[in-house]
């Protein structure tokens, strides 16, 4: 309990500065709107209106600051109204029983999971045998390792529609096996970075002393340096995960996709709609909380059990 | 004569007599059986680093007969630390031959001959105290229940009776240590090379473990190598002591201890004890001289 005062104060803080930011972001389509109403401003035409700072705006229009804050598609929307929205496409539409609707986002929250779980299986899979390859293979280190951090300098918007084109081009008509290949893509590379460092973390005389045992180094993998490996990986497996969940919107994006939470954001952009933008927005940012949660709660089951934990 | 670095130099001079006659006993009585099990002659080790070679150990040459309690005492960079690690095949010598058991560094590792017992107890945490133990035993595929009773009586060995199902966190660190012993012994070799274990821990428990590792030695008839930087320490444990200086790494003394095989903390006041010491402190000083 003690911790819930400086977490409220964050959180609080945070909510504030949005709230207060929403007047100014808004305030110039607002104004556009009451004009059209009917209104008297200062000044008069939105030409006008151009040349002058939002700040004296507020000023010399006040009476219109209550608008900023009730606007139907608002440049930056409230947290309340990012709260209703979200609500209304998830737990309203859950109530009633269409969880799984095409305009839920419970509905697009599980399609981007699906991929980002995939994406996190093969991923993690393919980084965990690289840094095996790395940390047991001076040929390999050298070979696989610089290309391994080139591949993290392409911007992913780039890579991505690439990728979805040349899955389609070998006949890959589900949608989400180019969008797991992203997510991996993404997420391989902490877990590679992780574990090499994790592999080799076993000091010097623990390998010495295994080779006074004559121990094969089979045995030194099993042993010693997959054990001291494991709080390395789950490390990386929190960023991993969100990486991958990053990689799977940034698939959805370009795909002309109609489903997942990457598909909403376009969509919302596209129509004008920005609360479903917000929406879908926050429904990511719980979904990753949710998942790194997961595995942090993993994580310490995993050591507890292991006795690395107190 | 009489003035006081004389008499240092008389009672020099005794020591090393009463040593001679002890060793010319002791090969009279057992002329066959201390056939030596770790013999170097002439050993050569050169590092080659970035500020040129480093002549880590300059013609050593060594027997050490079984059960023997040998401790290596010199400053850091005098090679001891580096002979232990030849002995088990840690580090191969550039020059000169040694052997173990009467095979090479090599063979003796393959066949275990020996435990290792590093300055860090350097016990996996993920593991319990018997798990470290059982560790060697896992990797030299001894049964479970040939691993069981073996955990179990070298535990009781360095007097860690019910510790074994915790974990090491849960350990003081002398305790540690006397479980990385425990994981040494733990595979019955008949010899134990150890390089600074008590290194790390404060004057008391270092005085405590000495005692317990004199009982084992006389319990189990071990040969031990021991590396040390501290002359009681040294003097109080072994049977035959090694003199090492630095650049190149060389022997410059080898006392053989006229004290008893059972040694109460007390003897460490007795006029003989101190001789020993004296002579340790003098031919390290030697060592150091041309340092200067």
């Amino acid at each position: 309990m003690r911790n819930a005062l400086p977490v409220l104060t964050v959180l609080i803080a945070i909510l504030a500065i949005w709230y207060v930011a929403v007047a100014p972001m808004n305030i110039r389509v607002a104004l556009d709107q009451a004009q059209r109403a009917g209104a008297v401003l200062q000044p008069e035409t939105a030409l006008e209106r151009q040349e002058v700072s939002v700040w004296s705006l507020m000023l010399r229009n006040s009476a219109q600051i209550g608008q900023t804050y009730a606007m139907e598609r608002p440049r930056l929307p409230t947290p309340g109204q990012v709260a209703t929205e979200l609500w209304s496409t998830t737990g309203e539409m859950a109530l009633n029983g269409r969880a799984m609707s095409k305009r839920s986002l419970i509905y697009h929250g599980w399609i981007t999971l699906q991929s980002t779980l995939w994406g996190f299986a093969l991923g993690t899979a393919l980084g965990i045998l690289g840094a095996v390859a790395i940390v047991y293979s001076r040929v390999v280190n050298m070979s696989l390792m610089p290309w391994a951090i080139i591949s993290q300098t392409v911007p992913i918007v780039a890579l991505a529609p690439m990728i979805i084109v040349v899955s389609s081009q070998l006949g890959i008509q589900d949608r989400a096996v180019p969008k797991a290949i992203i997510s991996a893509y993404l997420c391989y590379f902490p877990v590679l970075v992780g574990m090499v460092k994790g592999l080799r973390s076993p000091a010097h005389a623990q390998l010495d002393l295994l080779k006074t045992y004559n121990a094969s180094g089979f045995q030194a993998f099993l042993k010693l340096r997959l054990p001291a490996s494991v709080p390395y990986l789950f490390t990386s497996l929190k960023v991993g995960i969100a990486a991958a969940l990053v990689g799977t919107i940034v698939g959805e994006l370009p795909t002309g996709a109609i489903s997942g939470l990457g598909a909403r954001i376009l969509i919302g952009d596209q129509f004008g709609t920005p609360l479903a933008i917000w929406a879908a927005l926050v429904a990511a940012a719980v979904l990753a909380g949710v998942l790194v949660t997961l595995l942090d709660i993993a994580q310490r089951v995993t050591l507890r059990r292991m006795g690395m934990a107190p | 004569m009489r003035t006081n670095g004389g008499s240092d130099l008389i009672r020099d001079l005794a020591a090393t007599q009463y040593c001679c006659q002890q060793e010319k006993t002791d090969v009279t009585i057992q002329p066959a059986i201390n056939a030596p099990v770790i013999s170097a002659k002439g050993l050569d080790l050169t590092f080659q680093t970035g500020d040129g070679p480093v002549h880590a150990l300059r013609d050593v040459s060594l027997d050490i007969g079984k059960g023997d309690f040998v401790s290596f005492i010199g400053p850091s960079g005098c090679g001891k630390t580096t002979f232990l690690r030849v002995m088990a095949d840690l580090e191969q010598p550039t020059a000169g031959q040694i052997t173990v058991n009467g095979t090479s560094p090599e063979a003796a590792r393959k066949a275990r001959a020996y435990g290792y017992v590093f300055q860090a107890a350097g016990l996996y945490p993920w593991r319990t105290i018997g798990g470290n133990i059982r560790l060697p035993l896992e990797i030299m595929g001894y049964d479970r229940a040939d691993q069981d009773a073996r955990v179990a009586r070298v535990l009781d060995l360095v007097e860690l009776g019910g510790f074994e199902k915790k974990y090491p966190w849960q350990l003081s660190g002398g305790m540690q240590q006397r479980a990385s012993i425990a994981r040494a012994l733990a595979f019955d070799a008949d010899i134990l090379l150890m390089d600074e274990p008590f290194g790390a821990l404060d004057e008391i428990v270092r005085d405590h473990l000495n005692e317990q590792l004199l009982k084992l030695w006389d319990r189990t008839d071990k040969t031990i190598c021991f590396v040390t930087h501290s002359i009681p320490e040294a003097v109080y444990l072994s049977t035959k002591i090694v003199v090492m200086s630095p650049r190149p790494g060389r022997i410059t003394d080898v006392i053989d201890s006229p004290l008893p095989r059972v040694r109460p903390l007390e003897i460490r006041d007795t006029p003989e004890f101190l001789e020993i010491a004296h002579r340790v402190r003098e031919g390290l000083r030697a060592g150091h001289a041309y340092d200067d």
